[in-house]
């Protein structure tokens, strides 16, 4: 592919939309008849609902129905005996409460306002039994998965880090996050009969919600209609199906009528997942001169007694760096609490905190430099699958990094440097996330005007889908990109894999390479040219000529046999320069620079603002989110935006973004890897480490608030 | 009240009839505080406030004077975003801390879903769709746009309200003072580095 317009600085091609207010998100369709659902929580946290009485919430003005355990007009698929029952929670199905805050009634009315007024009158007595959330008092109850995904590893010897000349050992402790995304989980669901429903729902993935949904409902997919046009971000919160979406569209099938359901934001803590609590153990053993001998890493993480949810939070540790013994252990514990869900860099990047965080202290027990100690464990191979990498240029990261941050400014003793009456440090965090390509199509269809019309049913939940695909397309059709438009969002498109692991780019953007090429193909067939000719050719003259109106393909794209000889990641490094404050403890990340190996960038512009944004969430991460239970009840106490500490404007200052732009050969025919995950796995590792080197103080549980280093 | 009573369509039929027998009989009363009481003590209470329900509600919206009867329950954000589907005002928290809802009250920020609709009576409101002049973008739609100013879209209404208050307010003396003051609107996507280049872009167009 020739460079003249991948890596343009296209400005999103839905800008227009969404600095006007005209971009249309899941809850603003405008739909005659329109009902409001309220969802009524549940305030025990285990047991299960005795009675309830919701005669006053029926009779509240304008209520139309309150579906509770008790008239519940049920889900197909949740009957275990369905074809495809339906996973997870299945609300109203029984009266068990499995955590605090699971919805117990759905009340649906003709406003918000009534609606809400509704639920509140809603009354539950309960039986209440004996509930677990406390981690700490139930970490001996951890269990390995059921599924066999997540088995214990061993390369070489177990524990052999424990025999080295050198040893670290260290607990790293992350709290539940919350994805958080700014839009609030809502879906619209409209019957047409009884076996057609459209529904308007936040989704990563409209083909996977209009599967749940067909299962769930017993009907024939392409009766499922499923539209996520734009979506207010979702970082992994939407890459499911959730119960909510179930309850929707029951409630507008017994009504007959649309209902709209908008989960307020403290429900959002409750009820579409969160990065879980984790404790991780972490070994490493290494000769005097820094060369590993072992790595050992133990997770265990929250999860919920009703679901079971993993993530390879273990994984880094294996492949990440050169050494002859590693093995990793993971568990679970079920507690009472809603099932978490892969968050923005799933299990990576809580891996990466606490081994990149080791690798710190590592290095400082050898007195070595931590990038220095990075070089001389590099692995030039996939060290788990003993396959080699598709591409690899971390060390150019490291040395890209290094030198933009002033790495050589970094005191090597810690606590040592001064600017102003801050301390200062600096601190480097690597991440790895597995590079992925699935099955998607694309169609591609030019009019006899010469604009291009493209559609597959991908998503953007923020990273700027459209305006990657219409640099792709433009590149290799030669058609400006103001004149080719790309949609997205709509199930009846063809089929494109859920948004979510990095991975649109490579699987969606593959296949508009394919759709494009054939195009190209067949338009100089129709031209009586060679097929494989690159002479410029007018499209609008090659239509007119054959008296078409329009020409079309659709072409499916997926990953080559050859792809699995080889180990395929996005690598990424990043640096962080950290003032603290020693009175007060505060942290202020003055820089951060993240080096990006992810293959070919295709769109610089949004790619930019992406790494740029990983790496604040990164702060969060690092500095301020955290998730706070209050055992006696059961309940988290901050569920809400000014509890939950998510970064604000003033915690950021400068982010910069460093690609190393180099196609990956094996993975795609773009040779692009994906950006989305790594450019938070490693950052708050990174500002640890930093933070360390201001202050000499090791931070091994985040947050680092204040109250950490005081 | 004829649109009322059709609001309460209603399939079953039994919870129709049980209003409308208490509807007629609220019409028998003289709706004194006193009465308002004792009914509220008879649990009627529900009945009283939707037949009391709408309250009258003058304003102007980017432009447009609207004339209405509403719920006051309702906030300003809701009443912008489901009645008079200006949808471009976000909902992000409905507790005034997230920014996505901020709009401009007779010119000052504000968060609308903090706000009462009918505490706005006689206000000019304007929102995100009442910005731009027909096609031509506001000035600060077009350098967050130049500057990617956002991913999702989700925030940027807001984010590009407050940013135009802002300016305005002169608080934009330099990016800490920006950043400090853009700090009401969240950005979960992260853009906050790219908006305040876009605020700085346009405070200098117009110094």
């Amino acid at each position: 592919m020739d460079k003249s317009l991948i890596g343009d600085p296209l400005s999103r091609v839905d800008g227009r939309l969404k600095v006007t207010g005209g971009a249309k998100y899941s809850g603003e369709w405008e739909l005659p008849g329109l009902a409001y659902g309220v969802l009524v929580p549940a305030t025990i946290t285990n047991g299960s609902v005795v009675s309830m009485d919701v005669k006053a919430a029926e009779r509240a003005p304008g209520v139309l129905a309150v579906i509770t355990p008790f008239n519940t007009p049920g889900v197909p698929g949740f009957k275990p005996d369905a074809s495809q029952p339906v996973r997870g929670l299945k609300l109203f199905n029984d009266k068990l409460i499995y955590f605090n805050g699971q919805p117990i009634a759905l009340v649906v009315a003709e406003s918000f306002e009534k609606a809400t007024h509704a639920a509140s009158l809603v009354k539950a007595s309960y039986q209440q039994d004996v509930f677990e959330t406390d981690f700490d008092k139930n970490r001996d109850k951890g269990v390995v998965p059921q599924g066999g995904k997540y088995k214990d590893y061993v390369r070489g010897e177990a524990d052999a880090y424990k025999k080295a000349p050198v040893v670290i050992e260290q607990e790293y402790r992350q709290p539940s996050e919350m994805h958080n995304p700014m839009e609030l989980h809502v879906t619209i669901a409209a019957w047409d009969g009884d076996d057609k429903v459209t529904v308007y729902t936040k989704s990563q993935g409209v083909i996977g919600t209009q599967r749940s949904i067909a299962n769930a409902f017993g009907l024939k997919p392409e009766n499922v209609q499923v539209n996520s046009r734009f979506v207010g971000g979702a970082f992994g919160s939407s890459l499911r199906t959730w119960p909510h979406e179930i309850a929707s569209v029951m409630a507008a099938k017994l009504l007959k009528r649309p209902v709209k359901l908008t989960l307020t934001r403290e429900q959002m803590f409750t009820l579409v997942g969160h990065r879980p609590l984790t404790i991780q153990k972490i070994g490493l053993g290494a000769t005097s001169d820094g060369k590993l001998v072992g790595i050992t890493h133990e997770s265990i993480s929250q999860t919920a007694v009703y679901e079971e949810f993993t993530e390879g939070s273990v994984n880094v540790s294996r492949f990440l760096y050169e050494s002859p013994n590693a093995n990793t252990r993971y568990k679970v514990i079920p507690l009472n609490v809603g099932v978490p869900a892969p968050m923005r860099g799933p299990g990576e990047a809580t891996g990466s905190f606490a081994l990149e965080s080791a690798l710190d202290e590592l290095a400082f027990a050898l007195k070595m430099d931590p990038i220095e100690l990075r070089l001389k464990n590099y692995t030039e191979r996939d060290p788990e699958r003993n396959l080699p990498w598709s591409s690899k240029y971390l060390k150019e990261c490291y040395t890209r990094g290094a030198e933009r941050i002033g790495w050589e400014n970094r005191p090597s003793k810690p606590g040592t440097l001064r600017e102003g009456e801050w301390l200062a440090g600096y601190g480097i965090g690597c991440g790895a996330f597995g590079a992925f390509r699935g099955r998607a199509l694309a169609k591609v269809r030019m009019m006899a005007d010469g604009t291009v019309n493209i559609q597959s049913a991908t998503s953007d939940i923020g990273p700027g889908t459209g305006t990657a695909m219409t640099l792709i397309a433009s590149d290799l059709l030669g058609v400006p990109a103001g004149r080719i438009t790309f949609e997205l969002g709509n199930s009846s498109f063809p089929t494109a894999p859920t948004q979510g692991g990095s991975s649109t780019v490579s699987s969606v953007g593959s296949a508009v390479h394919d759709a494009c090429m054939a195009f190209k193909q067949k338009m100089y067939a129709l031209a009586g040219m060679p097929e494989n000719s690159s002479d410029p050719i007018d499209y609008v003259a090659v239509l007119k000529q054959h008296n078409l109106p329009f020409f079309e393909l659709t072409e499916e794209s997926q990953s080559s046999q050859q792809a699995k000889n080889y180990s395929m990641y996005s690598f990424s490094a990043h640096f962080a320069k950290v003032h603290v404050h020693p009175l007060t403890g505060a942290v202020k990340v003055k820089r951060l620079i993240a080096v990006v190996d992810a293959g070919r960038i295709v769109s610089y512009k949004t790619a930019s603002s992406q790494m740029i944004g990983g790496a604040v969430g990164g702060i969060g991460m690092a500095l301020t989110e955290e998730a706070i239970f209050d055992h006696k009840y059961g309940r988290y106490v901050n569920g809400n935006f000014a509890d939950y500490h998510v970064p604000v404007n003033a915690d950021i200052q400068d982010i910069e973004a460093i690609f190393i732009d180099k196609p990956d050969p094996y993975i795609n025919p773009i040779g692009t890897k994906g950006i989305g995950e790594i450019s938070l796995i490693g950052v708050a590792a990174a500002i640890a480490n930093a933070v360390f080197n201001a202050t000499g103080k090791r931070v091994r549980e985040l947050p680092i608030t204040p109250d950490k280093l005081i | 009240m004829q649109n009322d009573l059709q609001n309460y369509e209603n399939p079953r039929d039994e919870s129709r009839r049980d209003f409308l027998k208490q509807s007629s009989l609220l019409s028998a009363i003289a709706l004194t505080p006193g009465a308002i009481r004792r009914a509220a003590e008879n649990k009627w209470d529900e009945k009283i406030a939707d037949e009391m329900g709408k309250v009258p509600l003058s304003l102007e919206v980017n432009g447009v004077p609207y004339n209405l009867k509403i719920d006051p329950r309702v906030t300003l954000l809701d009443l912008l975003r489901e009645q008079l589907h200006l949808t471009g005002s976000k909902k992000g928290c409905d507790r005034g801390q997230c920014g996505a809802c901020t709009v401009h009250a007779d010119g000052a920020r504000i968060n609308s879903c903090l706000s009462l609709a009918v505490t706005n009576d006689g206000k000019k409101i304007t929102t995100i769709e009442g910005l731009s002049r027909g096609d031509e973008l506001h000035p600060m739609q077009e350098a967050f746009i130049k500057h990617d100013g956002f991913q999702c879209g989700y925030c940027t209404s807001g984010q590009i309200m407050s940013a135009v208050a802002l300016v305005k307010e002169g608080r934009t003396q330099c990016a800490e003072q920006i950043s400090e003051f853009m700090s009401g609107n969240i950005c979960r996507c992260g853009a906050y580095s790219n908006i305040v280049k876009a605020i700085q872009e346009v405070k200098n167009q117009q110094s």
